[in-house]
């Protein structure tokens, strides 16, 4: 039953930016329970194909379906809570509130607390319990009470994580989770993706430019290059392709020598 | 814990409910700040006089003022210049009510009632503006209005009085040859003006706690949230539009109270007194003096910037008095130059103080 309907599934999906076509007819779906990495050189449309999904662009063309669901015309709000959440490739947080209170909107907004303006925010216990379990599900735990801007790099990329999970959506997206993080750090996302992976019947998708990283990872691999899908399949077979191998010759050599880094 | 530990905290936890969870800081700001609230309790009885009794009663009405526009500006991110007009309609609804005729307390709380209904309803429509318009342009918007309204206000002379407004009168308690005591108490009479003050005390006390409860809730959270990244905001799952409509309403509403207080008050209204462009930038020195996006900064800045309006000519008469014989110095600290030395005051606070007074308070740790 599942199995039947995709998780999430574009068909056409096209954006048009004045002349330039930044995502080409990608017709695409993702099953329950797996994880798909999504590759491709500098300015393929990845980033854009993830607007394209999580609602911050609209289409010029074609449909994006969640669970059966039409939801290409929906705004952002409502596709969070049909379950659609994603990590931004670029720092996204509120700086000046409180690694704890970037969590607890999460949560709050899970727990649809959503115009309540006469109780005291602090005082709700079960909110509270809530948004420290994400915490320390990525080691913020004592962190909780900084100010957003004055983590660490890698640490705002956990915390982005952490506001991710307590969203609970069930199909993630990451937008390269581990860019910009120092090499100590990257494990502990990459454990964290593993983990959402295995211990749930979650739908991961991951932009990632590390083939370490996502050979490690994906169960298929799609290709974009200049906002087409060219190919897609398991991982040891998309690697083999020519035209990976093509755009990713200077890429992979670096992978390469940064997963001997990380061993 | 057990019950006795639970049974000492009791007291606490309770009074600490009244502010939300959110005292003004440390113990000696929040000692500092119980002793204004003390001071403006006891206003009337510790300064007497006609004068200091309006000046007290002016402080509490921006009190309410200056935390709702502080509500859309510091906490929300909001920037309208619209606020001076939900006060003027909160004091037009009051005072019209009373200048046609119908002078009692059915009228101040029917014309303060719809003095809010009113302004709520325009502010749900301003805020929905905000859905597709960028920052900027809102704010222009929010001018564009808050003149028209006031141009509305000077011309429609039968229902507003024009330029000249409308003076009334306020329900027999509220004057001043109403004793409600036949002997002086603690050497005070305790007349109409008086009881005018304390009902303004009143809801200015109570509506500061429900902004301060308002802030500290979950949807408060959620405005802050707003003010940082939009953005991530909606990517949460909540609808901005929908927030921002309910703060300017909320805000609104406040505003619009608070100009009732004032037409009670001043048992005036005109287009000078609550809806001219001059308040609306007393209100942003306020803000931002006291310390944007802490609600207690409404209280310093109305403070400071009230006082300094009405005694700096004071201060100065008797400074330019003492150096009367220098030359370019009498000059320069003659009375007439108060705004002047207004103006120096406002550029240093803001160039050493950025997070305002408050703001500087709370910070010291």
């Amino acid at each position: 039953m599942t199995g039947d309907v995709p998780a999430l599934s574009t068909r056409d999906l096209t954006i048009r930016f004045g002349g330039q076509i930044a995502v080409n007819a990608v017709t695409c779906a993702f099953h329950r329970g797996t994880l798909t990495a999504i590759v491709g050189p500098n300015g393929a449309g990845k980033t854009t194909y993830f607007n394209l999904i999580s609602g911050q662009l609209t289409p010029t063309y074609g449909s994006i379906s969640l669970f059966g669901k039409d939801i290409t015309r929906m705004g952002a709000p409502h596709r969070t809570r049909l379950g659609l959440g994603r990590a931004f490739q670029l720092i996204n947080l509120y700086p000046s509130l409180t690694v704890f209170e970037n969590v607890r909107l999460a949560v709050q907004s899970v727990a649809q607390i959503r115009f309540d303006f006469l109780s005291i925010a602090a005082r709700d216990s079960q909110v509270r319990q809530q948004t420290q379990h994400w915490l320390d599900r990525v080691k913020l735990g004592p962190r909780a009470n900084l100010i957003a801007a004055a983590l660490s790099h890698g640490d705002q990329r956990k915390l982005e994580v952490a506001i991710l999970l307590a969203l609970e959506p069930q199909v993630l997206m990451f937008d390269e989770p581990t860019a910009g993080m120092s090499l100590d750090e990257i494990p502990t996302i990459l454990d964290l993706i593993e983990e959402i992976k295995q211990e749930t019947h979650k739908t991961v998708l991951l932009v990632e430019h590390r083939m370490d990283v996502v050979t490690r990872l994906a169960d298929r691999i799609i290709v974009l290059q200049d906002g087409m899908l060219i190919a897609d399949g398991a991982p040891a077979e998309v690697v083999a392709l020519p035209v990976v191998q093509q755009a990713y010759l200077g890429v992979q050599q670096n992978a390469a020598a940064h997963g001997e880094a990380l061993q | 814990m057990t019950l006795a530990q639970q049974g000492d905290r009791r007291p606490v936890r309770w009074l600490s409910w009244f502010v939300s969870d959110d005292p003004p800081g440390r113990i000696p700001l929040n000692i500092f700040m119980l002793a204004i609230l003390l001071v403006l309790a006891f206003a009337p009885f510790l300064f007497p006089g006609t004068k200091a009794l309006g000046v007290s009663a002016r402080i509490c009405i921006f009190v309410i003022l200056v935390a709702s526009y502080d509500l859309m500006l510091g906490y929300t991110g909001i920037v309208s210049f619209a606020h001076t007009m939900f006060f003027g309609i909160g004091a037009y609804g009051v005072a019209i009510m009373l200048a046609k005729g119908w002078v009692g307390w059915g009228a101040v709380v029917l014309g303060a009632t719809a003095g809010a209904a009113v302004a709520a309803v325009i502010a749900a429509l301003i805020g929905m503006l905000s859905l597709r318009l960028r920052a900027i342009f809102f704010s222009m918007i929010t001018l564009a209005i808050a003149s028209f309204a006031q141009i509305v206000a000077e011309q429609w002379r039968n229902l507003t009085g024009g330029e000249d407004g409308l003076t009334f009168s306020v329900p027999a308690i509220l004057r001043p040859s109403f004793h409600l005591f036949a002997k002086p108490v603690l050497g005070i009479t305790v007349n109409g003006p008086v009881i005018t003050y304390y009902i303004a005390f009143a809801v200015a006390l109570i509506l500061f706690l429900i902004m301060l409860r308002v802030v500290n809730s979950p949807l408060g959270l959620v405005l802050r949230a707003i003010r940082e990244n939009e953005f991530r905001v909606e990517a949460m799952g909540y609808q901005v539009v929908a927030y921002r409509t309910l703060v300017c309403v909320l805000s609104a509403v406040m505003a619009a109270l608070a100009g009732a207080l004032m037409a009670l008050v001043l048992r005036y209204n005109g287009p000078d007194v609550t809806l001219s462009f001059s308040l609306m930038i007393d209100i942003l020195l306020m803000v931002v003096i006291g310390g944007m996006g802490s609600l207690y900064g409404a209280v310093i800045g109305s403070i400071v910037v009230v006082l300094a309006e009405y005694y700096l000519q004071n201060v100065l008469a008797s400074i330019s008095a003492a150096i009367v014989g220098m030359p370019v110095m009498s000059a320069l600290f003659h009375p007439d130059r108060w705004l002047l030395w207004l103006g120096i005051i406002f550029v240093l606070i803001v160039t050493f103080l950025p997070q305002g007074i408050f703001g500087r308070l709370r910070s010291r740790r």
